[in-house]
């Protein structure tokens, strides 16, 4: 059964190496010359105005989007481990938490690191 | 610059790796679309139906990040320098600009106060076209010759005297 | 136009400091005081017989080394009567007149250019600032000691040498 799937993965193969191979030669023959006034954000030519004036956005944003998706994938796992608890028993309660008790030390590190402070 | 640019000798492996490189490189040159006075007109039609740039592989971007090449069409006053010269900045390497028109080469009639006097006095350019302004003809003939300015170009291979000599030689 | 302007009015309530210009040539033209100069526009427009509604132009003109130096011509249309008339206001060194701004709201832009090519100060004028030339510009173009090329930089070769001694404005 696994065999059948040998197309597939060579193809990814194929892709992932062309990829890599093209993206390589690239960085090794093109020029790479940064300086301020080539760096700064395009607006026509001229100084920004407007609400992108500033040049950033709030980082505070992406970091609470990713911390949501990471807890809200162990609620999904929550879900069906509720459904057959009591097929699970007692060993399958205490996996359970500790599960959740890993996921709990991400959360404790990244709310200690300052990650869900809103104003920076 | 890259890692691997101006590091060889001239050897086949690598005049022909800059064949390619160059020939693709100058087969998709493209251009921002800085039209400043009237001299855009023509550039306009010669990106039009009759003298159509495209076969070139030139194809008109609106953004300096996109593009390749700068051409400068019509007069830059004084007042438009300092964005000429941040656009220019702010596109990528290999970066090629064609003053188009007499404007843009020395100041054309406009020996004033307002105009700089040829926008060399601003950015670094490759290929001058003449013209009041230059037919269409003449601003594919520049783009032509921009074309034979990068076939020669050393990319991979360095410069002959500047890489050590063999011991012996 | 075929109708004469009925200036008459004007002359008699203005007295002595507003006279008529007797070598206008295409349309009446009065010569004015800088210090009647508000009150003879606002009469202009608001009166029921004139209703010169419309400021065309506003500009300056330079007779230096002549004194009095400066000449402030204003261009006025009456668009209800089809009628056009010029008033014209002879200034010292410095030049400074009324604004007009209150009386036509389009004089704002056109004494600001006037205020950028002669220099020509407007007292009450809501935002005096250059309006061709860029902020940090030194000296005003249209003035005859001012040099055609402009003063020589980087972006201008060509150009005067700065002189000591106020050759500039």
């Amino acid at each position: 059964m696994p065999i059948d799937f040998l197309p597939v993965f060579l193809m990814v193969a194929v892709v992932v190496a062309l990829s890599v191979f093209i993206l390589t030669l690239s960085r090794l023959i093109r020029p790479d010359n940064p300086y301020p006034e080539k760096n700064r954000p395009y607006e026509c030519g001229v100084d920004h105005v407007g609400e992108a004036s500033g040049g950033l956005f709030k980082v505070q944003y992406f970091v609470i989007a990713i911390l949501f998706v990471v807890f809200d994938v162990e609620t999904m796992f929550l879900f069906p481990w509720a459904v057959v608890l009591s097929d699970l028993g007692l060993f399958g309660y205490i996996e359970m938490f500790v599960f959740i008790a890993l996921l709990l030390v991400g959360f404790a590190y990244a709310w200690i690191k300052g990650a869900l402070e809103w104003v920076s | 610059m890259g890692v691997l640019t101006n590091r060889f000798q001239d050897s086949v492996l690598f005049t022909t790796s800059d064949n390619i490189i160059n020939w693709s490189r100058k087969s998709s040159l493209w251009p921002q679309t800085f039209g400043i006075a009237c001299c855009a007109i023509e550039m306009i039609s010669a990106g039009c139906a009759r003298y159509d740039l495209d076969r070139f592989g030139v194809v008109f971007r609106p953004s300096p990040r996109q593009s390749d090449v700068m051409i400068v069409a019509g007069t830059v006053t004084r007042k438009m320098a300092p964005i000429v010269r941040r656009l220019y900045d702010q596109m990528a390497e290999p970066r090629y600009v064609i003053a188009m028109g007499t404007c843009a080469i020395s100041g054309g009639v406009y020996n004033t106060y307002a105009v700089v006097q040829g926008v060399d006095c601003i950015i670094p350019v490759d290929i001058h076209v003449a013209g009041c302004p230059p037919r269409p003809e003449a601003l594919l003939h520049g783009f032509l010759q921009l074309q034979e300015k990068i076939t020669g170009t050393r990319v991979l291979r360095a410069e002959p005297d500047t890489l050590p000599s063999p011991e012996g030689a | 136009m075929a109708e004469a302007v009925p200036l008459a009015g004007v002359l008699g309530r203005f007295g002595s400091k507003v006279t008529l210009d007797e070598s206008a040539a295409d349309m009446p033209c009065l010569w004015v005081p800088p210090e009647a100069l508000t009150e003879l526009c606002l009469f202009l427009r608001d009166s029921a017989d004139l209703q010169f509604n419309f400021l065309s132009d506003i500009c300056g003109v330079d007779f230096h080394p002549e004194e009095p130096r400066f000449l402030l011509v204003y261009h006025l249309a009456s668009i209800p009567n089809h009628w056009r008339l010029r008033l014209k206001c002879r200034l010292g060194d410095p030049p400074v007149a009324p604004t007009v701004t209150p009386v036509w709201t389009t004089a704002n832009w056109h004494e600001r250019e006037t205020y950028d090519m002669y220099g020509i100060h407007f007292d009450g004028h809501p935002d005096l600032r250059r309006i061709y030339m860029w902020d940090g510009f030194d000296g005003f173009p249209m003035r005859r000691d001012f040099p055609l090329r402009g003063y020589k930089d980087e972006m201008n070769p060509l150009g005067a040498t700065r002189r000591d001694d106020g050759g500039r404005a």
